[in-house]
């Protein structure tokens, strides 16, 4: 491939791009994200390969393995264009019936459509599935049409038009100006305007200035990071570079989780595609402006996402954060100012320099502009994630793009922010979800993880999980959040096992204020959050395990027994074979009975059973 | 496998011996030998002039490293907090009891590792297993009887 000597060059590219690009040839695209790969997507790549060679059809049409498409619930997800059928669940054993059905007589495959479980309906468009019909899908826009191993498909689709346009008509002083007028708020958790951050590093002395970003992506059930970043790595790669230009930098990093195989290799291949490409690297498009991106993997630390620990790392060190007297805009990696922010800002990034500031305030609030992909997990129909307009309420989210709880339970709490955020009532379902209005229920955005609870989740059982994942992840450098939280950890282990006091709560709530009032920096100070707010929400539930011994939710072990019940036990003895305990008896044809004192509560019996006969209680 | 100076020789020369790179010249040499081994950290100790407790401090840091070699299966239970919800715990116990491994160590005959992981990202398909690279979603107790029966089988 041949660089790209000025931006003339790229628009010339981009047109014999689409030119060679018959928008009307058939075209298969199979999401191959992690999730649809989980579901066995390389099979349906590997079929369709097989079978279109089978068909002589190679050629005349195009299969495209694509980034992820957010409804991981019901991968391997398949879109037919350009009739835009949708199906889904497919399997390879599928396949041979799509290329008969669809590519050779062009009919649907009615069985692959999804049904709306509301109406019955079968849908055959994806922007239809009620799942994606109530998202506005900007940042995530090409995610499912390009293959993110291959520049030209981005390029094709628009992709570094941003960047020309900042190179060729802007000054850096106006992007940051942009940047600022948008409202940009860090995506990674604390909601810090991105543009203010970008002109202290452009104001700050010291030379060279760094620009990062944080793949780092920590928090348990947060995956937007990783799906961009393996879906459009071009996208991100576009934003740090417009960054650095505005900022006045020459170097960068992404520090990514080596949890993210996929997203570490198919930015190592973007990034070598772009410098082919002259977009990274000396002289960028003919501008006289340099900058290279190196990649470091991260080594699996929680606390490394963490502005100081995240550069601590980058240097070789162990990921402990530094008291932030002096704020790493100033002086940051290798004590250079440098500007950190996460993957998703800076696939915001493109966004704005190309449509404008004022059609990118269009979408979303005022104290919060623009859209965020939530990662809408747990106990919820519609897993995925999702892209939504700021200021959208919690209900929408979670009833009408998650199509409710499964199995008809009731709803109980979302828990967004990760272990730093907090559980949201029923009671404020109707939020409208933004940076500022989180923070005021007790909890926060975070990466944008949303975990669904229902009225089997225990809210002191989540409590005790995160502060145990919080104090297995404190670095250990202060003494607060090294002991405070392994303290709040046992307390909570405690009341689970049925061995709380009173007064317990009221220690926690004492300890917690001195958590978040003293450590040093945010996981300690945010660790409380996901206590206090179930406290505060839920503080019946804790009751019931100190006073009572009783968990209402029928998830902690020390306070459940498991019963067999007579009515609906039908003696087929399948609880009896599958409990490794041997706590299950009764001879056959004759009512089974769990042993108590044998029974470890593993759940198996229950797992096993087709009659519902056995509750615990 | 035994260290050889070669193998490291060649992971450094990608890095350019620079201290900074220690953290990935690490995660090569475990992807190598699927543990830390003694001697190769003494070695980039003195190749990459970076004395040896601070080798030590940031192997033990990252949860990525071990010092131990790991088992020949290596079984991964996602703990993310949508798994968690989804009964991650329950499975993690009876694998646990199936294969005899406590979470988080190896079987001293190094057949098997048992470890827990903080979200591979696949909330989707949770409760989530990975044995041995091969991601197996909606896991429930049954279904890792059945798996690992089928490891237990083909090594005979």
């Amino acid at each position: 491939m041949e660089k790209l000597s000025d931006f003339q060059a790229l628009e010339q590219y981009r047109q014999k791009l689409i030119a060679a690009r018959d928008p009307e040839k058939p075209t298969i695209t199979v999401c191959a994200g992690t999730g649809c790969k989980g579901c066995g997507a390389d099979g349906v790549v590997a079929a369709f390969k097989e079978e279109l060679a089978k068909r002589d059809l190679e050629g005349k049409v195009d299969l495209l393995a694509t980034g992820c498409h957010g409804f991981c619930e019901r991968g391997t997800l398949v879109v037919i264009r350009p009739q835009e059928y949708f199906y889904q669940l497919v399997m390879p054993k599928d396949v041979p019936e799509i290329i008969e059905t669809t590519m050779i007589n062009g009919e649907v495959v009615e069985r692959l459509l999804y049904e709306d479980p509301q109406s019955g309906e079968k849908v055959l468009h994806e922007k239809d599935v009620p799942f994606y019909k109530y998202q506005q899908r900007q940042i995530f826009a090409y995610n499912g049409h390009l293959d993110p191993t291959d520049v030209g498909n981005y390029i094709a689709l628009g992709g570094y038009a941003g960047l020309a346009k900042a190179l060729s008509e802007m000054k850096p002083e106006q992007i940051v100006q942009d940047v600022k007028d948008a409202g940009l708020r860090g995506r990674g958790g604390g909601g810090f305007p991105a543009g203010r951050k970008w002109e202290t590093v452009r104001n700050a002395e010291g030379d060279p200035k760094y620009v990062l970003c944080n793949a780092d992506e920590g928090d348990p059930g947060a995956y937007m990071d990783r799906s961009l970043l393996e879906g459009n790595p071009h996208l991100v790669i576009e934003g740090m570079i417009i960054g650095a230009y505005a900022i006045g930098s020459n170097h960068g990093y992404i520090y990514v989780r080596n949890e993210y195989p996929l997203a570490v290799q198919n930015t190592y291949i973007a990034l070598d595609q772009a410098r082919e490409l002259g977009l990274l690297g000396e002289n960028i498009l003919g501008s006289g402006f340099s900058f290279d991106i190196q990649v470091s993997r991260g080594g699996g630390a929680f606390v490394c996402g963490e502005s100081t620990a995240l550069m601590a790392s980058l240097e070789g060190q162990p990921g402990e954060p530094r008291a932030k007297y002096v704020h790493t805009a100033e002086r940051g990696l290798y004590e250079k100012p440098t500007n950190l922010n996460n993957v998703e800002t800076w696939a915001n990034v493109p966004f704005i320099v190309r449509e404008g500031v004022k059609k990118y305030r269009a979408v979303g609030t005022e104290g919060s502009p623009g859209t965020k992909i939530f990662s809408l997990v747990g106990k919820i129909n519609n897993t995925g994630l999702v892209e939504v307009p700021m200021g959208i309420t919690l209900r929408e989210i979670v009833e009408d793009i998650g199509g409710g709880i499964p199995n008809g339970k009731k709803f109980k709490a979302v828990q967004t922010g990760g272990p730093s955020g907090g559980c949201i009532p029923a009671e404020h379902l109707d939020l409208p979800v933004d940076f500022d209005k989180l923070y005021e229920v007790g909890s926060m955005m975070g990466s944008g993880g949303m975990i669904v609870m229902d009225e089997n989740t225990c809210m002191v059982d989540i409590a005790r999980y995160f502060t145990e994942f919080l104090s297995e992840e404190s670095c250990g450098k202060c003494a607060p959040c090294r002991e405070g939280v392994a303290q709040m950890r046992d307390l909570l282990t405690d009341i689970c096992d049925g061995k709380g006091q009173e007064g317990d709560l009221e220690l926690i709530e004492d300890l917690a204020e001195t958590i978040a009032a003293t450590s040093l920096c945010a996981l300690g100070q945010t660790a409380p959050n996901p206590v206090l707010t179930t406290i505060k929400y839920f503080r019946d539930e804790y009751e019931a395990h100190i006073k009572e011994q009783r968990c209402p939710a029928g998830v902690c072990p020390a306070l459940i027994t498991y019963r067999i019940v007579e009515d609906k036990c039908t003696a087929c003895g399948v609880c009896k074979r599958v409990c490794p305990s041997d706590a299950i008896e009764g001879a056959k044809k004759e009512i089974h009975k769990i042993i108590v004192d044998k029974c470890i509560k593993c759940g198996a019996c229950i797992e096993a059973c087709k009659f519902d006969a056995i509750v615990k209680e | 496998m035994s260290f050889e100076p070669a193998t490291i020789d060649a992971i450094l020369a990608k890095y350019g011996s620079q201290k900074s790179a220690l953290i990935q010249v690490l995660q090569d040499v475990q992807a190598e030998y699927r543990y830390l081994p003694q001697d190769a950290l003494t070695y980039l100790s003195d190749a990459l002039k970076v004395p040896l407790s601070t080798v030590y401090h940031v192997a033990t840091f990252y949860k990525a490293f071990s010092l131990k070699p790991k088992g020949k299966h290596v079984i991964s239970v996602c703990m993310g907090t949508a798994c968690h919800v989804r009964g991650a715990p329950r499975i993690l116990d009876a694998i646990s009891r199936e294969i005899d491994v406590e979470p988080n160590t190896t079987a001293d005959d190094l057949s098997y590792t048992l470890e827990t992981v903080n979200c591979l990202g696949s909330c989707a398909l949770g409760p989530l297993v990975v044995i041995d690279d091969e991601y197996l979603g909606k896991a429930t107790s049954a279904k890792m009887k059945k798996a690992l029966a089928k490891i237990a089988k083909d090594e005979g």
